[in-house]
């Protein structure tokens, strides 16, 4: 990590002693682990060619409760169980929990956090929450706030159709450039010392906004944003796409993925061999009829819980960039004529 | 298509077109008024234009997206509509013939035919049944009042959870209700041009 160190050229910060690397990244001197994680997801999911990978999938939609956000609370609720129970830790053992959701007011994760009395940053990045979470996590535990912190993000198809589109019910056509939202949930225990993955730098991404206006091409809106984020992260680190097994895009689909492909080959990159997409992984757009493929916060938080992490912590990838991926949309916006930003937050993952 | 780095480009000028303001208003200062103001319209004018280049860019990335977008085979779309369409059509010609030969008049025939669909509709909604259709059928399930009693329906039982007044009864329009203001405020208009029309002929 040294070299980053001697890397002066840090925006805005102080220097000396500082783990900001180039314009918007960060090197960590002491890697944070992913201690654990664990993943939830619906019965779409579970059938899904990941699907023997999730530690539970809910058959019911509403997972027992009686609404579609109850439903995405228990998902928040029981990943975040799940995770502290497979490192044997009580609620009480973590310090923080960085959490959100795509509803209004991130009322999954109020709901989903309520019974678990861990002090709370409730966090809103659209799709790409779990990347804001992971790094202002690491950040947690790498600037020495917390020796353990917990990060949660959740989607669920029921509260997001009825929240940005159509009530279930309402027969329409989906255009063949939309994605699907996840029923899911991811959660992650960050912490000091040895994990079986480390967080060793994170590139934040800044708002990107291309002007599309067609909430149903979620992908053409965030690719840019992708594409800006694993810039940046390849500049401020030195490096190339090579030093990468894999770049883990969240949720950017079909359509997305092209895009990204492109507009880093106009930068100079061909990240064409190492690039995958959370939302290309989490089902089979040719069995499971999700058009460009899956999104939501849910999307890449299970997918990189279920798949991505034991891929690293078993030696097949070395270092992979995930970056996940946002579509800042609110109906309001959409309905008063804006365009719709993108985000994208990079996180190193190293075995 | 090169709207990435032209953009970074772009804004990099605007950061250095402002830096040369700066340094340039102490210099306006002992310049003549006209000069001044021949400046500023100069500035206007390279606003102007950066605005305008961010406006092609914007464009030329939508365009960009338009032409790597898939998109439903409009033929194909066009005719499963027709048939879908048809045959709800048929369905309502049936009930129609039905009522007729019990006797009904056509008029009642009719209010017959359209609350049988409606029904049809709803409890197709309700089962979960009507938007699998509706994939299928695109315009041909929208169109006949089939797709207008779905939109209703839909709503219903979606925000029933928020409760009889705020859920149901606030939100059960959310989708028709522009159909049902429009559609109103259009007979109106028309009618008034019928009643003038008629006055004057």
């Amino acid at each position: 990590m040294s070299e980053f160190l001697e890397r002066s050229h840090t925006a805005g910060t102080s220097g000396a002693a500082s783990q900001a690397v180039g314009r918007q990244s960060i090197g960590f001197t002491r890697p944070p682990a992913i201690l654990g994680g664990a993943s939830v997801v619906g019965s779409k999911e579970g059938d899904g060619p990941l699907g023997h990978l999730f530690d539970r999938v809910n058959e019911d939609p509403l997972c027992g409760k009686s609404t579609w956000e109850q439903a995405e609370s228990e998902m928040q609720r029981q990943a975040l169980a799940l995770a502290l129970g497979k490192l044997s830790l009580e609620p009480g053992d973590v310090r923080y929990l960085f959490a959100g959701d795509l509803l209004g007011q991130i009322i999954a994760t109020s709901f989903g956090a309520r019974d678990m009395e861990i002090p709370l940053f409730g966090l809103y990045g659209a799709c790409s929450t779990i990347g804001e979470a992971l790094q202002l996590g690491a950040m947690a535990v790498g600037g020495g706030y917390a020796g353990r912190v917990a990060c949660v993000a959740s989607s669920h198809l029921g509260s997001a159709e009825k929240q940005f589109r159509f009530p279930m019910g309402y027969g329409n056509q989906r255009p063949l450039s939309a994605t699907w939202t996840v029923t899911g949930a991811g959660a992650f225990i960050l912490g000091e010392g040895e994990g079986y993955v480390r967080i060793t730098g994170i590139t934040t991404g800044k708002i990107v906004d291309y002007g599309v206006k067609d909430s149903m091409n979620m992908g053409a809106c965030m690719a840019p944003a992708a594409a800006d984020t694993i810039a940046g992260n390849l500049e401020d680190f030195g490096r190339e796409p090579e030093d990468y097994d894999r770049i883990i895009t969240g949720d950017l689909g079909a359509v997305g993925k092209e895009i990204l492909l492109k507009l880093l080959r106009e930068r100079g990159y061909d990240i064409g061999r190492q690039h995958t997409d959370c939302g290309l992984e989490i089902y089979d757009r040719k069995r499971q009829d999700v058009h460009s493929g899956g999104s939501g916060c849910g999307c890449a938080a299970a997918t990189l819980s279920a798949y991505s992490l034991d891929q690293i912590a078993e030696g097949h990838w070395r270092r992979v960039l995930f970056v996940p991926t946002g579509a800042l949309l609110s109906t309001v916006s959409f309905n008063e004529g804006e365009s719709v930003p993108g985000i994208a937050h990079g996180v190193v993952l190293e075995g | 298509m090169t709207a990435g780095k032209d953009m970074r480009e772009d804004r990099k000028k605007g950061a250095e077109q402002g830096m040369r303001e700066d340094g340039q208003k102490g210099m306006e200062q002992g310049m003549g008024e006209d000069r001044k103001r021949g400046r500023e319209k100069d500035m206007q004018e390279v606003h102007r234009d950066m605005e305008k280049d961010m406006q092609e860019k914007v464009q030329e990335y939508n365009e960009y997206v338009k032409a790597v977008t898939p998109k439903h085979s409009l033929w194909k779309n066009m005719l499963q509509a027709f048939l879908v369409g048809g045959l709800i059509c048929v369905l309502g010609q049936a009930v129609m013939n039905f009522a007729l030969s019990r006797g009904l008049a056509q008029e009642e025939a009719g209010t017959w035919t359209s609350i049988s669909l409606v029904l049809f509709s709803v409890v197709l909604t309700g089962l979960n049944l009507y938007p699998k259709l509706a994939k299928f059928g695109g315009a041909g399930t929208l169109v006949p009042i089939t797709g207008f009693a779905n939109s209703v329906a839909a709503p219903a039982i979606e925000f029933q959870k928020e409760g009889q007044v705020f859920g149901i009864g606030c939100k059960i329009f959310t989708i028709a209700g522009p159909v049902i203001l429009y559609g109103t405020f259009a007979s109106w208009a028309l009618g008034l041009v019928l009643w003038v029309w008629q006055q004057v002929m």
